[in-house]
């Protein structure tokens, strides 16, 4: 996949957030997105998430050679967020169960469900309703779904909170294996996460 | 196809929900049972006219729907679980979900009315032409689900929801509510099938404009 | 929105029409027979109170065509995202708010010189209650959304969805059910003394000049509504 964001702008009640982004990333490149609170790198990521549209400026996904709609971006796109809450009435594996069902990405079956789980270290507990996990394990869920669907595009948005050291190494894992097959991009103010992208661009300047 | 499949997963997620979590079916229960106990002690003995009754039976109806319909959309606001729909589903499977699902809920309500009302009012709510009042009864929830759903997606969106829907819903749902009383005060007449078609066509001519207006402005409510 | 000189004429026929509608409506008599230009005919059921046909209707009028025009500039911002068309749409809606109210108003009197009493739900006045409600929502809605977005986005849907229910309610019921207003359908005369040209010439003139009068004021208050909101508006991005 190729992914070119050309002089994105977003403003809320005509107060802008960011102006004037641009850049471009193919396969096996990263780009960390760094900043200060509030310098709108949640609001950045949404936007090429396609959860959010950009005021000016536009956001382009090809695949193959051939641009990909906004309809179809949810089976290349993966989405690691503070803000991504998962279903807490139902179990771990129900969740990635449901959701992969509602999207209908077919490479989803039991095995797969369960591989995933494994490698986020949450296969003893997939049984167990997602209110009764801790905010950590939480996290390791999301990133469960997040990689599920073997994603071309995927997103961190602050990829280690809640998480302790396990749970940081088993994101480096998930971090370098979608730097050999994909794309990734990183929003952090820490700077050894930024250190896993190739490339980085700062938001918030004047 | 995949959009069916897809459908038909979020609705089996929100039928799942509901069933585990009882907090829907059980407010609106609720709901129903307070109204039709209210009307029924202000009544005493008194046997309503089949208009009042129709006009009775609708408002608990709607008043039902008013509590309970707009949950669909504004649960996974509250729980932060849109941006995750959004990100998995299009916007056409979200709306076809949760319009079914909405169908689901108006239709078990009236059911429960009707039978409620059967029970207290056995001498007046007699239905004298069951095909008028069927017919009423399912062309009616059709279109209060298509209307209530759309608004309820609106409200989600917005800051002070509790007052909010009804507010929107009750001007849409006006055409349809004056349709469906009159409709049911005829199959309490015991009238003839035949003069409720008109009834009948404003019905579907609504169900039909309702859900395809709201599909086409869906994706304006849902996305960012 | 207009060149200067193009207002000056719906500004100053505005004042004109309406003012001369006005006199003239109260002014000449009405006689079984009319003669000559300035004289009414007597239409059945109504005789003096017929004046009203004169105001109430082209205040109704105008609240449609208000509406239609906020929904419009709405579909256009879905379109465009330009927020000028939602500034164009809120002025509109507000002046068609402000008609509808007007038209009730003017309607209940009639209803009650006529009819005996000022509210009977018959469906033409159950349609103007149910477009005041419509108006009363959409500015709910409006004061619950904060985002200058939301706000745009989600008001326009609402009176397109609204809108879709407008024909059904202006033009079905009446035919379905029976009520008070003439057109209804257990009137004898017909579809009432407007649509049927029960009118004499000089009274039909009257009325046209009334509708145009009327139409000319809502384009001259939304003009004005429209510069003072762009006013606002430019001044509260600069206050940042």
């Amino acid at each position: 996949m190729t992914l070119t964001v050309d002089k994105v702008a977003k403003e809320f009640n005509r107060r802008s957030i960011f102006r004037d982004v641009s850049f471009s990333l193919s396969q096996g490149q990263s780009l960390a997105i760094t900043g200060r609170n509030g310098s709108g790198k949640s609001t950045l990521i949404k936007v090429i998430a396609g959860l959010l549209s950009a005021t000016r400026g536009t956001v382009a996904y090809t695949v193959d050679g051939n641009s990909l709609n906004v309809e179809d971006l949810r089976y290349h796109i993966g989405l690691v967020s503070p803000y991504l809450q998962l279903y807490d009435e139902f179990s771990g594996s129900e969740n990635l169960e449901l959701l992969s069902k509602i999207r209908s990405d077919l490479g989803s079956d039991s095995k797969r469900i369960q591989e995933v789980l494994e490698a986020v270290g949450l296969w003893e507990r997939r049984s167990d309703y997602v209110r009764t996990y801790s905010s950590g394990m939480k996290q390791r869920l999301k990133y469960a779904f997040a990689v599920l669907h073997r994603p071309s595009l995927l997103l961190l948005d602050e990829p280690t909170s809640n998480l302790d050291q396990n749970g940081i190494t088993m994101v480096a894992q998930v971090v370098a294996e979608q730097n050999r097959s994909g794309i990734l991009i990183v929003a952090t103010n820490d700077a050894d996460e930024a250190a896993w992208c190739s490339s980085s661009i700062e938001l918030g300047l004047p | 196809m995949s959009q069916f499949s897809s459908t038909y997963a979020l609705i089996r997620k929100d039928v799942h929900s509901e069933l585990r979590t009882r907090y829907a079916l059980n407010a609106l229960l609720m709901f129903v049972v307070t109204a039709v106990a209210t009307i029924l002690f202000a009544l005493r003995s008194d046997q309503p006219t089949s208009s009042v009754l129709s006009g009775l039976y609708w408002v608990v109806v709607f008043f039902t729907a008013m509590s309970g319909l707009s949950r669909t959309f504004v649960s996974e606001e509250e729980r932060g679980t849109t941006m995750t729909l959004q990100l998995i589903a299009s916007p056409s499977t979200v709306y076809f979900a949760k319009l079914l699902f909405n169908t689901a809920l108006t239709f078990s309500m009236t059911i429960a009315v009707t039978i409620l009302y059967m029970t207290v009012f056995s001498n007046s709510f007699v239905i004298k032409t069951f095909s008028i009042f069927a017919g009423t009864v399912i062309l009616g929830s059709l279109g209060f689900a298509a209307a209530s759903t759309i608004i309820a997606a609106i409200v989600a969106k917005a800051n002070t929801r509790g007052t909010l829907y009804p507010v929107l819903s009750f001007p849409i749902l006006i055409v349809l509510l004056m349709t469906v009383m009159g409709a049911t005060t005829k199959a309490l007449d015991g009238e003839e099938f035949a003069t409720a078609l008109p009834d009948f066509q404003i019905l579907i001519g609504y169900f039909l404009a309702m859900t395809g207006g709201s599909y086409l402005l869906f994706e304006y409510v849902w996305k960012d | 929105m207009y060149g200067r000189t193009r207002m000056t004429f719906v500004k100053y026929g505005s004042i004109l029409l309406i003012t001369f509608v006005l006199f003239a409506g109260i002014a000449i008599p009405l006689s079984p027979s009319p003669q000559n230009w300035l004289q009414f005919p007597v239409i059945p059921g109504l005789e003096e109170k017929a004046r009203n046909i004169l105001y109430h209707v082209p205040i109704a009028w105008t609240t449609v065509v208000a509406f239609l025009v906020s929904t419009f500039y709405g579909f256009r911002y879905l379109k465009t995202r330009n927020i000028d068309y939602d500034i164009k749409s809120v002025s509109s809606a507000g002046l068609g708010f402000m008609f509808c109210f007007l038209a009730t108003v003017t309607g209940a009197l009639w209803a009650k010189f006529n009819w005996g009493s000022f509210w009977n739900w018959d469906p033409r006045e159950t349609s103007i209650f149910v477009l005041l409600l419509i108006y009363g929502a959409y500015f709910a809605l409006r004061s619950a959304l904060e985002t200058e977005e939301k706000r745009a986005t989600l008001s326009a849907v609402y009176s397109m969805i609204a809108g879709i229910t407008v024909p059904f309610f202006i033009f079905v019921m009446p035919r379905i059910m029976s009520g008070l207003h003439p057109g209804a359908k257990g009137d004898a005369e017909g579809s009432g003394p407007v649509v049927q040209m029960k009118m004499s010439p000089n009274m039909l003139v009257l009325f046209l000049l009334g509708l145009l009068g009327f139409t000319l004021l809502y384009v001259w208050l939304l003009n004005l509504r429209v510069r003072i909101a762009r006013i606002e508006y430019e001044r509260s991005i600069h206050h940042d």
